[in-house]
């Protein structure tokens, strides 16, 4: 199976949250969480290395107790697979600032690359539409994505799905934070809540 | 035995007053996000809960999105509380890892099946091993199985919850829900 013109995972990311401001950017456990760091540590990301199916739902809680400000979650397929339940959670609640970016190697990729459902028939971007998230797309393009970026500041306009087909390489992982009290206590900080 | 009946007309008529002490409580600890699967048990709150501007009601596809939502809406800096059936309890297992890993102020409200009187016997395996396996994911277990005990042991649960950050589900018993009847 060949594919033309599959993204590089990590200039993807780095283009996405370049221009981040005072978006929280939550990583789904395994490569995205690497991504997300190595376009850099950032006080507002929220680093995941288990909980296998929760990125969306974890950015939903942030993105519903916060709602001026812009939520992002960057995962991969598997994660997403996992969790699918939550894009009928998120088309539910509707939150204008929540983001759900994929990045779609269509294996998993931290445990051998074994094929996933997306390399088949599963159609994410149909899902999260079917599910009442009516803003959801694929981007196939480094310059479809710098047009997109900026759309994520836009609070009131989403929740927002894209789903981006990236190409399966392992990359040298970058390793962020493991320790969770110090990563939400972290963004509490940032927020301006201060530690019990 | 209290009776659980499917007729919402006889179940306005005999509301208890136990939803509602949790309801208050809930209001004084300012929790602001709360998600659910529904459960007979939990209707008059989820209904008070809906009600109610200053809440958040979020209804899951699956228990276990309730851990990781709240553990976001923690992070958000607001508080939260999980509804959910004792037999959710099990499609929460690995998800609860987030209440250890980021040591969150994690309160959950379990409505109880597979006990006193239960007719379903697909209901007691899952509520048999209820307790257990929240137990075994480092969670606190408080129980209430009488009407005038509920206000003071959802009080004690937020309390250690909200304020001490100690992972907690408070169970509510069949006992005091009474069994759901399926025939006479």
């Amino acid at each position: 199976m060949s594919k033309a013109n599959l993204l590089e995972r990590r200039s993807v990311v780095s283009a996405l949250l370049s221009g981040r401001k005072d978006a929280v950017v939550v990583g789904g456990l395994g490569a995205s969480t690497y991504d997300i760091a190595a376009a850099g540590d950032h006080e507002r990301n929220f680093y995941l290395w288990g909980g296998m199916g929760g990125a969306v739902m974890i950015a939903l809680g942030i993105a519903l107790a916060q709602p001026k400000l812009p939520v992002v979650v960057i995962t991969g397929d598997g994660e997403m697979l996992m969790g699918m339940g939550s894009l009928a959670t998120v088309g539910l609640q509707k939150p204008g600032n929540l983001t759900i970016i994929v990045l779609d190697n269509e294996v998993y990729g931290e445990t051998g690359g074994q094929a996933s459902h997306t390399a088949a028939n599963t159609d994410l971007v149909g899902v999260a539409r079917a599910c009442g998230i009516s803003d959801a797309q694929s981007l196939t393009t480094m310059a479809e994505i710098e047009v997109f970026a900026p759309s994520m500041q836009d609070v009131a306009a989403g929740p927002r799905f894209v789903s981006i087909k990236i190409d399966s390489a392992n990359l040298e992982r970058v390793l962020a934070s493991r320790d969770g009290s110090y990563i939400v206590t972290r963004i509490r900080g940032a927020l301006g809540f201060a530690p019990i | 035995m209290h009776t659980r009946n499917a007729s919402a007309a006889e179940a306005a008529d005999a509301s208890p007053t136990w939803p509602e002490d949790i309801f208050s409580v809930l209001q004084r600890f300012d929790v602001r996000q709360v998600p659910y699967v529904p459960d007979a048990g939990h209707s008059q709150l989820i209904e008070r809960v809906l009600g109610t501007p200053s809440m958040r009601a979020v209804p899951l596809t699956t228990e276990e999105e309730g851990i990781a939502l709240l553990a976001g809406a923690w992070a958000g800096g607001q508080r939260g509380v999980l509804l959910m059936q004792s037999s959710g309890v099990g499609n929460c297992v690995n998800m609860f890892s987030l209440t250890q890993i980021f040591r969150f102020p994690f309160l959950t409200l379990v409505t109880m099946r597979g006990e006193w009187g239960e007719f379903n016997p697909w209901q007691v395996p899952m509520g048999s091993a209820t307790a257990g396996v929240l137990e075994l994911s480092g969670i606190k277990v408080l129980r209430a199985s009488h009407e005038n005990e509920v206000r003071e042991v959802v009080e004690a649960g937020a309390g250690q919850a909200y304020n001490a950050c100690t992972p907690t589900a408070v169970l509510l018993s069949q006992r005091l829900i009474g069994a759901k009847v399926f025939t006479k």
